[in-house]
């Protein structure tokens, strides 16, 4: 029995060893026709909800998030609130029908974790200390996944923190690095990090020049992780004047209608 | 001492606005003797003061400040009120009852029931206890009729005007009364349902351009429009 276990388990890591290789071609092109350090098309948007104090929409490939804000209020329950500083409330939530399987949608382990190291991420932008005793309330919603949704929602989270007009030191962007194929690889999609060897995803608030998050799933040598987090804040770089862009386009073009 | 962005440029969170000898104003941050922006807005200096003029923000009271509330909750000793502020308000029912104000008594839901939109103001806030607010002034109390317009509480200014300039002539030229909240809402009551339409009107221009300058004339101006058409009909 466990011989045979071995076996498969050996057989299995050289097969998805194999599958790992198509991953990325000879001429450094990936599945979906990516260069190693190219982005996914992204599109992000704000105030998309208007019952929300603040709110953000946005897509990365094939992922599709929405964040909804609201605070600072009275927090609830009573016990949670901090005499010296506000407190962040997050909740990460995979839609049932955001991923092939359907998704149960009580909120799983991975979930909790993922919303307490959103929270984490998002704490150290945000000026806590200004409101105690309030809670701010963020709710990030996947409506479809395909790998990197907590950088995605991390992203999405701090634009929707901005248009609720919270005080904030700077943005946090958010963007993951991996490996895959044998190769270093920016923002990596679902098949990708599967699949592939490792997945280093990165919190950075660009200004301040600070990485917020910073964790790694798989193998990678020294070398390798620090190439992957240089190419990770080179891609949240590259995001964070998308999202600069975003929030400014609410009220640039009612500008530009005006006159 | 390098300025980085010209006065009334749109900025975001995190943008570097000024280094050296400056002093920090609302919406922004010091930090290793630069300035940066903490909201989405519009800059601003006053000789050495850099600010913000935030394009949404919440309200953070004042003492002194005038506000319009609602009404949430009746307690023994008095009301909870929402002011659309961080922390829920506190009024005081023997602020309300002149005299021989008893908890087991008085009938507190007779004077402000769960719902009533009351004008009030701010006598105390300090972040760590919740604001304080009165209604014992002329002016002040349970709103019997009008309409309210919500704003951004960083236009309130706009709205107002220099020394009231803008307020004034909308009373002026639409004939509603105007009461203004500092947390954003603002009540109109005017003889009749098309001066109060005019005026809400009026309010939402100026919040939508009130970036812009010369805004009063704009106003003015559209005012007169709206009222030839109503008079035309």
């Amino acid at each position: 029995m466990t011989a045979s276990k071995k076996k498969t388990k050996k057989e299995q890591e050289k097969k998805s060893a194999k599958k790992s290789e198509t991953l990325v071609d000879k001429k450094g092109i990936r599945l979906d026709g990516r260069k190693v350090d190219e982005l996914r098309p992204v599109k992000m948007e704000v105030g998309v909800l208007p019952n929300a104090d603040g709110s953000a929409y946005l897509e990365q490939g094939r992922n599709k998030i929405l964040v909804g804000v609201y605070g600072p209020k009275e927090a609830h329950p009573r016990h949670i609130a901090r005499q010296d500083r506000a407190v962040i409330q997050c909740r990460y939530h995979m839609a049932p029908f955001s991923v092939d399987e359907r998704k149960s949608p009580a909120p799983s382990r991975r979930d909790v974790e993922l919303s307490k190291v959103i929270r984490e991420a998002l704490e150290p932008a945000v000026f806590l200390e200004y409101y105690p005793r309030t809670s701010i309330q963020v709710y990030i919603e996947i409506l479809q996944a395909d790998g990197g949704t907590r950088c995605a929602g991390i992203t999405a989270a701090a634009l929707a923190l901005a248009d609720a007009g919270i005080p904030m030191k700077d943005l946090v962007v958010a963007c993951a690095a991996g490996k895959a194929g044998g190769k270093i690889a920016l923002d990596l999609m679902d098949t990708e990090d599967k699949v592939g060897e490792a997945d280093v995803p990165v919190a950075y608030m660009p200004n301040l020049d600070a990485i917020t998050l910073l964790q790694m799933d798989g193998n990678l040598s020294t070398d390798e992780f620090e190439t992957a987090v240089n190419m990770a804040v080179e891609g949240c770089k590259k995001l964070y004047e998308v999202q600069k862009e975003a929030l400014k386009s609410k009220y640039v073009i009612e500008e530009e209608t005006e006159q | 001492m390098p300025l980085f962005y010209e006065k009334k440029q749109l900025v975001s969170p995190g943008d570097l606005l000024a280094e050296g000898d400056y002093l920090s104003g609302e919406s922004t941050y010091k930090e290793n003797e630069k300035i940066y922006a903490c909201r989405l807005g519009l800059v601003d200096y006053e000789g050495k003061r850099v600010h913000v003029v935030a394009l949404k923000a919440f309200y953070i009271p004042m003492p002194g400040d005038i506000v319009i509330g609602k009404v949430i909750e009746t307690t023994p000793g008095g009301w909870v009120i929402d002011i659309k502020a961080p922390h829920l308000a506190r009024l005081r029912a023997s602020d309300v009852v002149e005299r021989g104000f008893k908890p087991e008594t008085t009938d507190l839901p007779s004077i402000f029931d769960v719902g009533d939109l009351v004008i009030t103001k701010v006598v105390e806030y300090d972040r760590t206890r919740d604001p304080q607010l009165t209604v014992r002034e002329p002016g002040l109390g349970k709103i019997m009729r009008g309409q309210l317009v919500e704003v951004t509480p960083t236009k309130i200014p706009r709205v107002i005007g220099r020394q009231g300039s803008m307020v004034g002539m909308i009373k002026k030229e639409t004939g509603c009364q105007l009461t203004i909240g500092q947390n954003g809402l603002i009540l109109i009551s005017g003889r009749n349902a098309d001066d109060e339409r005019i005026a809400i009107k009026a309010i939402r221009k100026i919040e939508q351009e009130s970036h812009t300058s010369g805004l009063t004339d704009k106003v003015t101006e559209m005012i007169k429009k709206e009222r030839e058409a109503i008079d035309s009909k």
